[in-house]
Protein backbone atom coordinates (compact mmCIF):
# COMPACT_ATOMS: atom_id res chain seq x y z
CA UNK A 1 0.00 0.00 0.00
CA UNK A 2 2.72 2.40 0.68
CA UNK A 3 3.93 2.79 -2.50
CA UNK A 4 0.54 4.57 -3.34
CA UNK A 5 0.82 7.73 -0.92
CA UNK A 6 4.79 7.72 -0.33
CA UNK A 7 5.50 10.39 -3.40
CA UNK A 8 2.50 12.40 -2.01
CA UNK A 9 5.04 12.91 0.93
CA UNK A 10 7.24 14.75 -1.53
CA UNK A 11 4.16 17.37 -2.18
CA UNK A 12 4.64 20.64 -0.31
CA UNK A 13 2.37 23.89 -0.61
CA UNK A 14 4.79 25.37 -3.18
CA UNK A 15 3.32 23.00 -5.83
CA UNK A 16 0.04 23.48 -5.07
CA UNK A 17 0.30 27.12 -5.33
CA UNK A 18 1.67 26.14 -8.83
CA UNK A 19 -1.07 24.06 -9.76
CA UNK A 20 -3.22 27.06 -8.89
CA UNK A 21 -1.38 28.87 -11.64
CA UNK A 22 -1.62 26.67 -14.31
CA UNK A 23 -5.36 26.62 -13.40
CA UNK A 24 -5.40 30.24 -13.89
CA UNK A 25 -3.09 30.13 -17.23
CA UNK A 26 -5.84 27.65 -18.24
CA UNK A 27 -8.77 29.54 -17.21
CA UNK A 28 -7.84 32.54 -19.13
CA UNK A 29 -7.47 30.95 -22.42
CA UNK A 30 -10.28 28.67 -22.34
CA UNK A 31 -12.85 31.23 -20.81
CA UNK A 32 -11.48 34.46 -21.80
CA UNK A 33 -9.85 33.34 -25.26
CA UNK A 34 -6.76 34.62 -24.08
CA UNK A 35 -3.97 33.66 -26.35
CA UNK A 36 -5.14 29.78 -25.85
CA UNK A 37 -2.46 28.33 -27.93
CA UNK A 38 -0.10 29.69 -25.38
CA UNK A 39 -1.64 29.70 -22.34
CA UNK A 40 -3.08 26.60 -22.39
CA UNK A 41 -0.01 23.86 -22.60
CA UNK A 42 1.65 26.25 -20.34
CA UNK A 43 -1.29 26.22 -17.58
CA UNK A 44 -1.31 22.23 -18.43
CA UNK A 45 2.73 22.25 -18.30
CA UNK A 46 2.96 24.14 -15.38
CA UNK A 47 0.59 21.17 -13.22
CA UNK A 48 3.05 18.65 -14.75
CA UNK A 49 6.09 19.93 -14.19
CA UNK A 50 4.81 20.49 -10.51
CA UNK A 51 4.08 17.15 -9.53
CA UNK A 52 6.22 15.35 -6.54
CA UNK A 53 9.44 13.78 -8.49
CA UNK A 54 7.46 14.47 -12.18
CA UNK A 55 8.77 12.25 -14.67
CA UNK A 56 8.31 15.21 -17.45
CA UNK A 57 11.27 16.79 -16.09
CA UNK A 58 15.24 16.05 -15.42
CA UNK A 59 15.89 14.27 -12.07
CA UNK A 60 19.34 13.77 -12.09
CA UNK A 61 20.42 11.32 -14.07
CA UNK A 62 16.79 10.33 -14.91
CA UNK A 63 16.04 12.73 -18.43
CA UNK A 64 12.62 13.88 -18.86
CA UNK A 65 11.34 14.71 -21.99
CA UNK A 66 10.05 18.62 -21.32
CA UNK A 67 14.27 19.36 -20.35
CA UNK A 68 14.87 17.32 -23.47
CA UNK A 69 12.51 19.55 -25.56
CA UNK A 70 13.72 22.62 -23.79
CA UNK A 71 17.59 21.76 -24.42
CA UNK A 72 16.51 20.94 -28.23
CA UNK A 73 14.14 23.81 -28.79
CA UNK A 74 14.53 26.65 -26.27
CA UNK A 75 17.77 26.25 -25.09
CA UNK A 76 19.45 26.81 -28.95
CA UNK A 77 16.08 29.05 -29.61
CA UNK A 78 15.08 26.92 -32.63
CA UNK A 79 12.04 26.62 -31.68
CA UNK A 80 11.25 30.28 -31.53
CA UNK A 81 13.47 30.96 -34.62
CA UNK A 82 10.82 27.99 -36.15
CA UNK A 83 7.70 29.94 -35.15
CA UNK A 84 9.15 33.17 -36.99
CA UNK A 85 9.09 31.81 -40.04
CA UNK A 86 5.51 30.75 -39.81
CA UNK A 87 4.82 34.24 -38.10
CA UNK A 88 6.25 35.90 -41.31
CA UNK A 89 4.53 33.68 -43.79
CA UNK A 90 0.58 35.01 -41.62
CA UNK A 91 2.15 38.95 -42.12
CA UNK A 92 0.91 40.87 -44.95
CA UNK A 93 3.07 44.00 -45.12
CA UNK A 94 0.76 45.62 -47.43
CA UNK A 95 -0.54 48.29 -45.39
CA UNK A 96 2.68 48.96 -44.28
CA UNK A 97 4.13 49.26 -48.02
CA UNK A 98 1.30 51.61 -48.95
CA UNK A 99 1.82 53.57 -45.92
CA UNK A 100 5.23 53.83 -45.05
CA UNK A 101 5.48 56.59 -42.19
CA UNK A 102 3.11 54.60 -40.15
CA UNK A 103 6.68 52.47 -39.19
CA UNK A 104 7.45 55.20 -37.17
CA UNK A 105 5.14 54.84 -35.00
CA UNK A 106 6.46 51.32 -34.43
CA UNK A 107 9.78 52.47 -33.09
CA UNK A 108 8.11 54.85 -31.06
CA UNK A 109 6.33 52.29 -29.46
CA UNK A 110 9.76 50.42 -28.43
CA UNK A 111 9.96 52.88 -25.78
CA UNK A 112 8.59 51.05 -23.10
CA UNK A 113 11.72 48.18 -23.46
CA UNK A 114 14.40 50.94 -22.74
CA UNK A 115 12.45 52.47 -20.06
CA UNK A 116 12.29 49.13 -18.19
CA UNK A 117 15.99 48.54 -18.62
CA UNK A 118 16.51 51.72 -16.42
CA UNK A 119 14.28 50.44 -14.13
CA UNK A 120 15.25 47.18 -13.89
CA UNK A 121 18.85 47.71 -13.47
CA UNK A 122 18.04 49.09 -10.12
CA UNK A 123 17.18 45.71 -9.37
CA UNK A 124 19.04 43.62 -11.73
CA UNK A 125 22.28 43.14 -13.14
CA UNK A 126 22.83 44.62 -16.83
CA UNK A 127 22.31 41.40 -18.36
CA UNK A 128 18.82 39.86 -16.35
CA UNK A 129 17.86 43.44 -16.52
CA UNK A 130 17.90 44.27 -20.39
CA UNK A 131 16.13 40.55 -20.95
CA UNK A 132 13.55 41.48 -18.46
CA UNK A 133 13.28 44.47 -20.36
CA UNK A 134 12.54 42.68 -24.06
CA UNK A 135 9.24 41.38 -22.84
CA UNK A 136 8.36 45.05 -23.62
CA UNK A 137 8.84 43.76 -27.10
CA UNK A 138 5.63 42.01 -26.91
CA UNK A 139 6.90 39.12 -28.68
CA UNK A 140 7.60 35.91 -27.17
CA UNK A 141 10.39 34.34 -29.67
CA UNK A 142 12.55 37.57 -29.46
CA UNK A 143 12.20 37.60 -25.42
CA UNK A 144 13.31 34.04 -25.51
CA UNK A 145 16.00 34.23 -27.95
CA UNK A 146 17.58 37.64 -25.88
CA UNK A 147 16.90 36.07 -23.00
CA UNK A 148 18.62 32.93 -24.06
CA UNK A 149 21.39 34.92 -26.06
CA UNK A 150 22.46 37.27 -22.72
CA UNK A 151 22.18 33.66 -20.61
CA UNK A 152 19.96 35.17 -18.23
CA UNK A 153 18.75 34.03 -14.73
CA UNK A 154 15.02 35.00 -15.04
CA UNK A 155 14.57 33.05 -18.33
CA UNK A 156 11.38 31.21 -17.18
CA UNK A 157 9.95 34.38 -15.81
CA UNK A 158 10.41 36.16 -18.51
CA UNK A 159 8.87 33.78 -21.09
CA UNK A 160 5.55 33.56 -18.74
CA UNK A 161 5.67 37.36 -18.65
CA UNK A 162 6.16 37.97 -22.24
CA UNK A 163 3.09 35.47 -23.52
CA UNK A 164 0.72 36.52 -20.41
CA UNK A 165 1.39 40.51 -20.99
CA UNK A 166 0.23 39.21 -24.80
CA UNK A 167 -2.89 37.55 -23.69
CA UNK A 168 -3.48 40.43 -21.41
CA UNK A 169 -2.81 42.85 -24.30
CA UNK A 170 -7.25 43.44 -24.94
CA UNK A 171 -7.29 44.32 -20.94
CA UNK A 172 -3.68 46.21 -20.20
CA UNK A 173 -3.73 48.85 -23.47
CA UNK A 174 -7.27 50.87 -23.25
CA UNK A 175 -7.11 52.20 -20.18
CA UNK A 176 -3.37 53.77 -20.94
CA UNK A 177 -4.81 54.79 -23.99
CA UNK A 178 -7.96 56.68 -22.63
CA UNK A 179 -5.61 58.32 -20.12
CA UNK A 180 -3.33 60.04 -22.40
CA UNK A 181 -6.20 60.96 -25.00
CA UNK A 182 -9.11 63.04 -25.23
CA UNK A 183 -12.34 61.67 -26.61
CA UNK A 184 -11.73 64.29 -29.14
CA UNK A 185 -8.34 63.11 -30.41
CA UNK A 186 -9.95 59.19 -29.95
CA UNK A 187 -12.43 60.69 -32.41
CA UNK A 188 -10.13 61.47 -34.86
CA UNK A 189 -10.70 59.92 -38.60
CA UNK A 190 -7.61 58.83 -40.93
CA UNK A 191 -9.31 58.55 -44.44
CA UNK A 192 -7.32 55.23 -45.40
CA UNK A 193 -6.33 55.06 -49.47
CA UNK A 194 -4.63 51.44 -50.15
CA UNK A 195 -2.24 52.50 -52.83
CA UNK A 196 -0.92 49.52 -55.03
CA UNK A 197 2.09 48.20 -54.06
CA UNK A 198 3.92 45.95 -56.61
CA UNK A 199 4.88 42.02 -56.45
CA UNK A 200 8.43 43.48 -56.70
CA UNK A 201 8.59 45.70 -53.62
CA UNK A 202 6.74 42.68 -51.93
CA UNK A 203 9.56 40.30 -52.72
CA UNK A 204 12.24 42.68 -52.32
CA UNK A 205 11.28 44.22 -48.80
CA UNK A 206 12.32 41.51 -46.91
CA UNK A 207 15.17 40.53 -48.77
CA UNK A 208 16.29 44.04 -47.68
CA UNK A 209 15.21 44.54 -44.45
CA UNK A 210 17.40 41.46 -43.39
CA UNK A 211 20.53 42.48 -45.40
CA UNK A 212 19.83 45.32 -43.43
CA UNK A 213 19.46 44.50 -40.27
CA UNK A 214 22.15 41.94 -40.45
CA UNK A 215 24.55 44.85 -41.15
CA UNK A 216 23.19 46.98 -38.24
CA UNK A 217 22.31 44.33 -35.49
CA UNK A 218 24.42 40.98 -36.81
CA UNK A 219 22.87 39.36 -33.37
CA UNK A 220 19.57 39.79 -34.22
CA UNK A 221 20.00 38.58 -38.25
CA UNK A 222 18.16 34.99 -37.27
CA UNK A 223 15.51 36.54 -35.69
CA UNK A 224 14.58 38.84 -38.54
CA UNK A 225 15.89 36.24 -41.55
CA UNK A 226 13.57 33.79 -40.12
CA UNK A 227 10.71 36.10 -39.84
CA UNK A 228 11.30 37.48 -43.14
CA UNK A 229 12.40 34.02 -45.19
CA UNK A 230 8.62 33.50 -43.95
CA UNK A 231 7.46 36.39 -45.36
CA UNK A 232 9.50 36.07 -48.81
CA UNK A 233 7.76 32.53 -48.49
CA UNK A 234 4.22 33.97 -48.54
CA UNK A 235 4.80 36.81 -50.96
CA UNK A 236 6.98 35.24 -53.98
CA UNK A 237 3.94 33.63 -55.45
CA UNK A 238 5.26 30.39 -56.41
CA UNK A 239 5.55 28.61 -53.07
CA UNK A 240 2.07 28.67 -51.90
CA UNK A 241 2.04 25.22 -50.27
CA UNK A 242 4.99 26.17 -48.50
CA UNK A 243 3.63 29.60 -46.96
CA UNK A 244 0.41 27.65 -46.76
CA UNK A 245 2.35 24.98 -44.38
CA UNK A 246 4.49 27.35 -42.65
CA UNK A 247 1.51 29.65 -41.78
CA UNK A 248 -0.44 26.59 -40.21
CA UNK A 249 1.03 23.35 -39.46
CA UNK A 250 4.56 24.60 -38.90
CA UNK A 251 3.43 27.19 -36.46
CA UNK A 252 0.34 25.07 -34.32
CA UNK A 253 3.22 22.26 -34.71
CA UNK A 254 6.13 24.38 -32.67
CA UNK A 255 3.33 26.32 -30.51
CA UNK A 256 2.21 22.87 -29.22
CA UNK A 257 6.18 22.08 -28.36
CA UNK A 258 6.68 25.55 -26.86
CA UNK A 259 4.41 26.13 -24.67
CA UNK A 260 4.84 23.34 -22.58
CA UNK A 261 8.08 23.12 -22.70
CA UNK A 262 8.14 26.86 -21.51
CA UNK A 263 6.31 25.32 -18.66
CA UNK A 264 9.44 23.25 -18.10
CA UNK A 265 10.64 26.34 -16.52
CA UNK A 266 7.79 27.05 -14.16
CA UNK A 267 8.90 24.75 -11.17
CA UNK A 268 7.62 25.93 -7.79
CA UNK A 269 11.08 26.15 -6.02
CA UNK A 270 12.44 28.44 -9.23
CA UNK A 271 9.46 30.27 -10.24
CA UNK A 272 7.80 30.87 -6.52
CA UNK A 273 10.11 33.84 -5.57
CA UNK A 274 9.96 37.81 -5.02
CA UNK A 275 12.23 38.33 -8.00
CA UNK A 276 9.48 36.93 -10.33
CA UNK A 277 6.80 38.55 -8.78
CA UNK A 278 9.12 41.63 -9.78
CA UNK A 279 9.78 40.49 -13.28
CA UNK A 280 6.14 40.31 -13.65
CA UNK A 281 5.48 43.46 -12.55
CA UNK A 282 8.33 45.12 -14.81
CA UNK A 283 6.84 43.40 -17.62
CA UNK A 284 3.83 45.42 -16.91
CA UNK A 285 5.39 48.52 -17.01
CA UNK A 286 7.78 47.91 -20.28
CA UNK A 287 4.07 47.45 -21.82
CA UNK A 288 2.24 50.36 -20.12
CA UNK A 289 5.22 52.27 -21.53
CA UNK A 290 5.17 51.03 -25.26
CA UNK A 291 1.74 52.14 -25.22
CA UNK A 292 1.85 55.43 -23.60
CA UNK A 293 5.40 55.54 -26.13
CA UNK A 294 3.40 55.40 -29.34
CA UNK A 295 0.07 57.40 -28.28
CA UNK A 296 2.60 60.51 -26.91
CA UNK A 297 4.79 60.11 -30.48
CA UNK A 298 1.59 60.45 -32.24
CA UNK A 299 0.51 63.26 -29.98
CA UNK A 300 4.02 64.89 -30.74
CA UNK A 301 3.67 64.58 -34.30
CA UNK A 302 -0.09 66.08 -34.33
CA UNK A 303 1.30 69.97 -33.55
CA UNK A 304 3.42 69.76 -36.04
CA UNK A 305 0.52 67.88 -38.46
CA UNK A 306 -2.39 70.28 -40.69
CA UNK A 307 -3.84 66.52 -40.95
CA UNK A 308 -3.62 65.38 -37.83
CA UNK A 309 -3.49 61.48 -36.89
CA UNK A 310 -5.48 59.84 -34.46
CA UNK A 311 -3.26 59.14 -31.56
CA UNK A 312 -4.37 56.09 -30.84
CA UNK A 313 -2.91 53.85 -33.39
CA UNK A 314 0.35 54.56 -32.09
CA UNK A 315 -0.46 52.22 -28.93
CA UNK A 316 -1.01 49.88 -32.23
CA UNK A 317 3.04 49.83 -32.83
CA UNK A 318 3.79 47.71 -29.41
CA UNK A 319 4.20 44.21 -31.50
CA UNK A 320 1.67 42.03 -30.15
CA UNK A 321 0.18 41.16 -33.59
CA UNK A 322 -2.91 41.09 -34.18
CA UNK A 323 -4.67 42.31 -31.12
CA UNK A 324 -3.03 45.48 -30.74
CA UNK A 325 -3.87 46.74 -34.21
CA UNK A 326 -7.67 45.44 -33.29
CA UNK A 327 -7.52 46.94 -29.36
CA UNK A 328 -7.11 50.27 -30.80
CA UNK A 329 -10.09 49.56 -33.97
CA UNK A 330 -12.40 48.83 -31.22
CA UNK A 331 -11.34 51.73 -28.82
CA UNK A 332 -12.12 54.20 -32.04
CA UNK A 333 -15.26 52.32 -33.20
CA UNK A 334 -16.46 52.60 -29.37
CA UNK A 335 -16.15 56.26 -29.70
CA UNK A 336 -17.80 57.04 -33.36
CA UNK A 337 -19.24 53.74 -34.82
CA UNK A 338 -18.57 55.36 -38.59
CA UNK A 339 -14.61 55.33 -37.70
CA UNK A 340 -12.87 52.41 -39.33
CA UNK A 341 -9.00 52.75 -37.76
CA UNK A 342 -8.43 48.89 -38.48
CA UNK A 343 -5.98 49.03 -41.93
CA UNK A 344 -3.76 51.69 -40.20
CA UNK A 345 -3.85 50.22 -37.52
CA UNK A 346 -2.74 47.23 -38.68
CA UNK A 347 0.03 48.50 -40.57
CA UNK A 348 1.29 50.18 -37.44
CA UNK A 349 0.95 46.91 -35.69
CA UNK A 350 3.03 45.20 -38.23
CA UNK A 351 6.18 47.65 -38.32
CA UNK A 352 6.12 47.15 -34.23
CA UNK A 353 7.31 43.60 -35.28
CA UNK A 354 9.82 44.62 -37.12
CA UNK A 355 10.61 47.37 -34.33
CA UNK A 356 10.36 44.92 -31.63
CA UNK A 357 13.39 42.48 -33.62
CA UNK A 358 15.33 45.73 -33.95
CA UNK A 359 15.01 46.36 -30.52
CA UNK A 360 16.05 43.14 -29.53
CA UNK A 361 19.11 43.18 -31.39
CA UNK A 362 19.86 47.04 -30.31
CA UNK A 363 19.77 45.55 -26.88
CA UNK A 364 22.31 42.37 -27.75
CA UNK A 365 24.69 44.81 -29.34
CA UNK A 366 24.64 46.74 -26.41
CA UNK A 367 24.96 43.73 -23.57
CA UNK A 368 26.31 40.44 -26.25
CA UNK A 369 30.14 40.31 -25.21
CA UNK B 1 17.88 37.40 -3.87
CA UNK B 2 17.38 40.14 -1.35
CA UNK B 3 15.43 42.61 -3.78
CA UNK B 4 15.99 45.74 -1.29
CA UNK B 5 19.70 44.84 -0.16
CA UNK B 6 19.99 44.74 -4.26
CA UNK B 7 18.33 48.02 -4.68
CA UNK B 8 20.20 50.89 -6.64
CA UNK B 9 18.27 53.66 -7.54
CA UNK B 10 20.77 55.60 -9.22
CA UNK B 11 21.23 52.65 -12.01
CA UNK B 12 18.38 53.98 -13.68
CA UNK B 13 20.00 57.62 -14.36
CA UNK B 14 23.35 55.89 -15.06
CA UNK B 15 21.45 53.74 -17.93
CA UNK B 16 19.37 56.15 -19.18
CA UNK B 17 22.21 56.12 -22.03
CA UNK B 18 20.79 53.15 -22.86
CA UNK B 19 17.60 54.38 -23.88
CA UNK B 20 18.80 57.55 -25.58
CA UNK B 21 21.39 55.58 -27.57
CA UNK B 22 18.50 52.80 -28.06
CA UNK B 23 15.78 54.76 -29.01
CA UNK B 24 17.74 56.81 -31.70
CA UNK B 25 19.32 53.65 -33.31
CA UNK B 26 15.62 52.29 -33.55
CA UNK B 27 14.65 55.16 -35.12
CA UNK B 28 17.14 55.27 -38.00
CA UNK B 29 17.10 52.04 -38.67
CA UNK B 30 13.25 52.49 -39.40
CA UNK B 31 13.93 55.69 -40.98
CA UNK B 32 16.47 53.87 -43.89
CA UNK B 33 13.86 50.95 -43.77
CA UNK B 34 10.99 53.57 -44.49
CA UNK B 35 13.08 55.15 -47.09
CA UNK B 36 14.11 52.62 -48.70
CA UNK B 37 10.50 51.28 -48.74
CA UNK B 38 9.59 54.46 -50.57
CA UNK B 39 12.33 54.28 -53.07
CA UNK B 40 11.20 50.59 -53.45
CA UNK B 41 7.62 51.55 -53.92
CA UNK B 42 8.92 54.77 -56.52
CA UNK B 43 11.49 52.41 -58.68
CA UNK B 44 8.30 49.72 -59.16
CA UNK B 45 5.57 51.55 -60.01
CA UNK B 46 7.53 53.95 -62.53
CA UNK B 47 8.71 50.13 -64.23
CA UNK B 48 4.94 49.46 -63.99
CA UNK B 49 3.95 52.09 -65.90
CA UNK B 50 6.52 52.00 -67.73
CA UNK B 51 5.44 48.27 -68.67
CA UNK B 52 1.95 49.68 -69.59
CA UNK B 53 3.12 52.49 -72.24
CA UNK B 54 5.35 49.67 -74.00
CA UNK B 55 2.16 47.78 -74.20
Amino acid sequence: MEVLYQNLLNLDVKMIVMWLIGGILIYLAVKKDMEPTLLLPMGFGAILVNLPLSGAITHGTSEGPLSILYEAGIANELFPLILFIGIGAMIDFGPLLSNPILMLFGAAAQFGIFFTLCMASMFFDLNDAASIAIIGAADGPTSIVVGQKLNSNYIGAIMVAAYSYMALVPIIQPPIIKLLTSKKERKIRMEYTQKPVSKTTRILFPICITIIAGLIAPASVALVGFLMFGNLIRECGVLDSLSETAQKVLANLVTIFLGITIASQMQAENFLRWDTILILMLGLVAFIFDTAGGVIFAKILNLFLKKKINPMIGAAGISAFPMSGRVVHKLALKEDPTNFLLMQATGVNVSGQIASVIAGGMILNFFLH
Amino acid sequence: MNLMASFEPMHFLENLRYMGIGMLGIFIVIGIIMLLTLLLNKLTSEKNSSDQENK
